[in-house]
């Protein structure tokens, strides 16, 4: 970098930084008793030196500063993922698998809590990736279908005592009807109003549930629904037990997330996976070549909100209680978070997601106030400076710009 | 007929609100096609800028109009100040990638901004000084407060300045330029750049003082109210036509209206709902708006 490059770089520092001060002062100096600025200036001295070593090392490093470290680092991780990538995938899956069957018998309950909430989180994950990471289709209104699939097996177990696992597949077909609903007629719409239609779609079924006392019991909620149930060797008979334990639970949410993931993985691999993709980079070229984009966007939605609804009876099954207040834009916006930070389009990446912003949050547990803040301007960063998440997706085929 | 004339009053005083709002998202969706989530979080933001002000200054021991007056001018100022900020940080960068990046940065800067006014002024409510304006009048069985006056005659003289902007100056014609053709306006020597952030600041600007208006209009203010308010206010800028001005300000009116009509005669429960149905009616019979969209869609 040339001194007046890097003269320019500061410069615009200095003027971030008055700028950031200007921001800051008035909402945390002016005071009614007076105004006061020693608050505001430790906060503000903090982020502006944190800012500055993070700038000054960035500057070092495009100098070249630290090549002796970052090439032989780079070097070693080329060797390993050349190891890594000699290892067929099946071995880790398998190792995964095998780590997550053991898991409850290594942890405590407090660990199988989280892990279940993961897991519940995958799932959702995943089938917004279905949405938004294959089919390029925006969707804020994501845990309206969570809440379709929850309030189902609730109304259903509760009032005709419906086993869970006749619920499930009807808890799917619910939202699966309900994302056609919503679908028909947004998904003609040009992409960016998509989004806005379906934030207000998930605002309509969250106030719906909220006052429709007759149905739903309003924001009392729906107590009492039953955990799964199933038929199992005890004491020597075949008896029928609930499996109302954490342990038990978490084998259960284990088994849809593996099957939300395999059947996520065929569809990325299918035909209609093909449309997806094609719809998302070109909808004229999709169109041209003979794909129904209307019908495949309503499939992508409704296949979406299918994942949403098997996630959502799980949900009411395991928390015994359903309300509208577990259906918030926020819950939507995590998701989308997930899917954003993980990669959109990769099945890999989604899981990650689920992991970083459900178990990280659980380990800095005295920030719990910093999580929705640090989100947000992560979700803000990681547009600007790693679009393609974490674990980007792998494309399928040779495009014609990439291949020389 | 009282009922009627009740809620035509309290329908143009939300309307008006709307509009303000509703101006911040079309002027942006017509210059640079995003929907500006972060926007409700302006408007919010304004509305605390407006509380912190004026419990200093009445505190201080400032006469009423005064404090309203000053904080009105200051809390715009450091709302421009705050949009142009999360412009060049975050939307700027992005200009030339893909919508879906910019929506969703755009999202994550709402969520942000939301969550930095929560950490910074509380989770609760918090209360505007006192009545400000006490008092009303009567006409025809409708109460008319002093405060729907001033919040009326604030909107109006905010519009009519806005329009006086947009059509009649030097400026207003940039801005008319650039969102019609970014590429021919910027051979022919204006620069983009600075209408966008221009724009940002006077849409932030609109919208602050709408967050003061709804907190002395309701008597106070919470960090997430700009979510609501600003899905309704953007429904207002669809219903107008995206990008249209004055269709814009008509569209905030007609779904201020709507809104209180249908909260006193169908269902105050389900009051928020009708902006969404409306949202989707429009879009799906009448995508281009009433008084048609105004938007460049080419990129820069």
């Amino acid at each position: 970098m040339t001194i007046p490059a890097s003269r320019k770089l500061w410069l615009g520092y200095a003027v971030a930084m008055l700028w950031l001060y200007v921001l800051l002062w008035p909402l945390i100096g002016i005071k009614p008793e007076g105004l006061e600025f020693a608050t505001s200036t430790e906060i503000w001295a903090k982020l502006a030196v944190v800012s500055a070593i993070l700038l000054a090392l960035w500057q070092l490093k495009q100098r070249g500063v630290f090549d002796f470290v970052s090439r032989p680092a780079q070097a070693a991780s080329q060797v390993f993922t050349k190891a890594a990538d000699r290892v067929p995938t099946w071995i880790w899956l398998v190792f995964v698998l095998a780590g997550a069957l053991v898991f409850p018998f290594l942890t405590e309950r407090y660990a199988h809590d989280v892990a279940i909430s993961v897991l519940v989180y995958i799932c959702l994950g995943l089938g917004l990736n279905v949405v938004v990471g294959m089919a390029g289709l925006l969707d804020l209104g994501y845990i309206a279908f969570y809440g379709v699939g929850a309030y189902t097996y609730a109304l259903l177990s509760v009032h005709f005592g419906l086993s869970f696992w006749l619920c499930l597949p009807l808890a799917g077909a619910f939202a699966a009807v309900a994302g056609c609903i919503i679908g028909y007629p947004t998904l003609r719409m040009r992409g960016d109003y998509l989004a806005i239609v379906t934030l207000g779609f998930g605002e309509i079924v969250r106030i719906v549930l909220n006052n429709w006392m007759s149905l739903t019991n309003g924001p009392n909620g729906i107590l009492g629904i039953k955990a799964p149930g199933v038929y199992w060797w005890q004491d020597g008979k075949v008896e029928h037990i609930w499996l109302g334990s954490l342990e038990q639970l978490y084998y259960v949410i284990l088994g849809l997330a593996v099957c939300t993931v395999v059947a996520v993985y065929r569809i990325n691999n299918s035909r209609i996976g093909r449309a997806f993709e094609a719809v998302r980079e070109d909808q004229t070229a999709a169109e041209l070549m003979g794909v129904n984009t209307l019908g495949i966007k309503l499939l992508a939605y409704a296949m979406g909100a299918i994942f949403g609804g098997l996630a959502g009876a799980f949900f009411a099954s395991r928390m015994r209680f359903v309300s509208p207040e577990s259906f918030t834009f926020i819950e939507s916006a995590m998701v989308l978070a997930m899917v954003v930070l993980g990669g959109m389009g990769s099945i890999p990446g989604v899981i990650l997601g689920a992991l970083a912003l459900i178990a990280l949050p659980e380990i800095f547990r005295g920030f719990e106030l910093y999580r929705m803040f640090v989100f947000g301007g992560v979700m803000a960063m990681m547009m600007l400076f790693r679009p393609k998440g974490l674990w980007p997706a792998k494309r399928m085929g040779v495009r014609s710009e990439e291949k020389d | 007929m009282e009922v009627f004339l009740q809620q035509l009053v309290n329908g143009i005083t939300l309307g008006g609100v709307y509009a303000l709002v509703a101006l911040g998202y079309t002027m942006v969706y017509g210059i640079i096609q995003l929907i500006n989530f972060a926007h409700g979080e302006i408007f919010a933001a304004g509305g605390y800028m407006g509380v912190i002000l004026i419990s200093w200054m009445v505190a201080q021991g400032y006469p009423p109009f005064v404090c309203l007056g000053v904080a009105l001018v200051l809390a715009m100022g450091y709302c421009a100040l705050l949009a142009m900020a999360v412009e060049k940080l975050v939307y700027k960068p992005l200009r030339s990638s893909s919508r879906l990046s910019v929506l969703l940065s755009a999202l994550g800067m709402s969520i942000f901004l939301q969550n930095g006014l929560m950490l910074t002024q509380g989770v609760y409510d918090r209360a505007y000084p006192g009545e400000m304006v006490r008092g009303g009048f009567e006409i025809g069985g409708a109460m008319v407060s002093y405060m729907q006056i001033v919040i009326v005659g604030i909107t109006v003289v905010l519009l009519v300045g806005l329009n006086t902007l947009v059509f009649k100056t030097r400026v207003g014609k940039a801005m008319r330029a650039t969102a019609q053709d970014k590429t021919m306006s910027a051979l022919v020597g204006i620069n983009a750049s600075r209408i966008i952030s221009m724009t940002f600041a006077i849409g932030a600007a609109l919208a602050c003082a709408a967050g003061i208006m709804v907190g002395m209009y309701y008597g106070s203010v919470r960090y997430d109210m700009g979510f609501v308010l600003g899905v309704k206010a953007f429904s207002a800028a669809v219903l107008g036509g995206i990008g249209n001005i004055t269709g814009a300000m008509l569209g905030g009116l007609i779904i201020g209206m709507i809104e209180v009509f249908a909260a006193g005669y169908i269902s105050s429960e389900y009051k928020d709902v009708f902006a969404f149905i409306i949202l989707i009616g429009v879009l799906y019979f009448m995508p281009t708006g009433i008084m048609g969209e105004n938007v460049d869609d080419t990129r820069v």
